[in-house]
């Protein structure tokens, strides 16, 4: 009973001052976001905003887990998507269902049913503003995770270098998900381009332990299984220190200090391949 | 009754182009009809394609890395060539390198490799 009332007046407060109630909250926050915002659009938000609070009282829910805040509910979600997208802060979106309080306060009458009816939207509002946090951080993951896939994307081109020479410039740490993906380039630009001869050129890659030793290793592997050479370039004097140091074996695995020095080898064993193979009549 | 993988003749060279999937029955087949083929034509090489393989199993690797080394012992050179990427990788993750096995991208760098093979082997055998 007593919860109906406090929401019946607050539908009431709501509606009586609507205009004030929405030019001021539009004030209140346009402030806290200095000017980052034009007025008219965030005028138009918190008036969509305001409506839909409105609907959502007016229905008599009180939690906005319920049905009747449903709309309220996607619209400050989506709001929390924009303004995460603009760079601002959770803050300064929570604060942007808050400043209602402050906007209500100085309406209050005092009376117990006022204050009843005040405490009542409090917890509304804190739950709402609760949403526009967990509704950014979930925004900002998926901007996360698709920045992720782009990097793995940009940061393993597989080149071709020269007749029968691919190469791959390795730019950053070199994880499990990583090497496959460079693994399957590789192999597919092997077959694209004929080539007989592959450059890892580690000259991007930070740091170099066993386990990125171990993933090297299995991509020469592979690439050898398909009947290509790989070359190790690009291995500066700290990493070549470290990989002696770690007791890392790169077995007949050719490994040269530059990228050039990798593609002299790569060119000198075609070469020696081209005159072992000359056909002298016969098949073989 | 299974499929049998035919083992052609060219010149010098037995061709292998392996087009079904492979059973446990019909590699052990290969092994067999390939070493006798070796010895009625006095091949010097083998060839094995495996560019229509799609799927390989550790067994599967195991027997391209025994028919190599029959053929040695018969004095012929293999090479395995058309190793499909992901065939490679399959092979990787199971731990298997085919070490001693000679590979190329395709049939014409395979024959290649034969010849280097060949070539490079003679001034020992003389």
């Amino acid at each position: 009973m007593t919860e109906d009332r406090g929401a019946q007046r607050l539908v009431e407060l709501l509606a009586d001052h609507e205009d004030d109630f929405v030019t001021q909250w539009v004030a209140t926050v346009g402030e806290s976001l200095s000017g980052r915002l034009s007025n008219a659009e965030l005028e138009r938000e918190l008036r969509d905003l305001y409506a839909a609070l409105r609907s959502g009282l007016a229905s008599g829910a009180l939690a906005s887990r319920e049905d009747g805040f449903a709309e309220i509910r996607s619209l400050l979600v989506e709001l929390s998507r924009n303004r995460a997208r603009q760079g601002f802060t959770p803050t300064e979106t929570a604060i942007s269902v808050f400043a209602l309080k402050q906007v209500l306060e100085p309406s209050l009458t005092g009376s117990a049913k006022d204050i009843r009816a005040y405490l009542q939207l409090s917890r509304l509002l804190d739950e709402l503003g609760l949403l526009t946090a967990e509704a950014y951080a979930r925004t900002r993951e998926e901007i996360i995770s698709s920045q992720a896939d782009q990097l793995l994307e940009l940061s393993t081109p597989v080149v071709k270098l020269w007749d029968g020479v691919v190469a791959v410039p390795l730019v950053g740490t070199l994880d499990s998900a990583r090497t496959q993906v460079v693994m399957e380039r590789l192999l597919q630009a092997l077959i694209d381009y004929n080539s007989t001869q592959a450059i890892i050129d580690i000259t991007g890659v930070p740091a170099v332990d066993t386990q990125v030793a171990q993933h090297l290793l299995k991509t020469v592997v592979a690439a050898r299984m398909m009947g290509a050479d790989c070359v190790i370039s690009g291995i500066r004097p700290q990493i070549a220190q470290t990989i002696v140091a770690l007791g890392i074996e790169f077995g007949d695995i050719p490994t040269k200090g530059t990228l050039a020095d990798a593609l002299r080898h790569a060119l000198d064993t075609i070469e020696r391949d081209k005159r072992l193979a000359e056909n002298r009549g016969s098949l073989l | 009754m299974t499929d049998r993988v035919p083992v052609l003749q060219i010149g010098d060279v037995l061709l292998v182009s392996i087009q079904v999937d492979l059973e446990d029955r019909t590699v052990l087949d290969l092994q067999d009809d390939l070493s006798k083929r070796i010895v009625d034509t006095g091949a010097r090489g083998v060839v094995i394609d495996i560019s229509a393989l799609e799927i390989v199993d550790s067994f599967v690797g195991r027997m391209l890395a025994t028919v190599a080394a029959i053929s040695r012992v018969l004095g012929a050179e293999t090479v395995v060539v058309g190793m499909r990427p992901a065939v490679a990788i399959t092979l990787v993750e199971l731990g298997l390198t085919l070490g001693g096995v000679r590979t190329a991208l395709n049939l014409e760098a395979g024959l290649a490799a034969l010849r280097r093979a060949v070539h490079t082997e003679r001034p020992d055998r003389a």
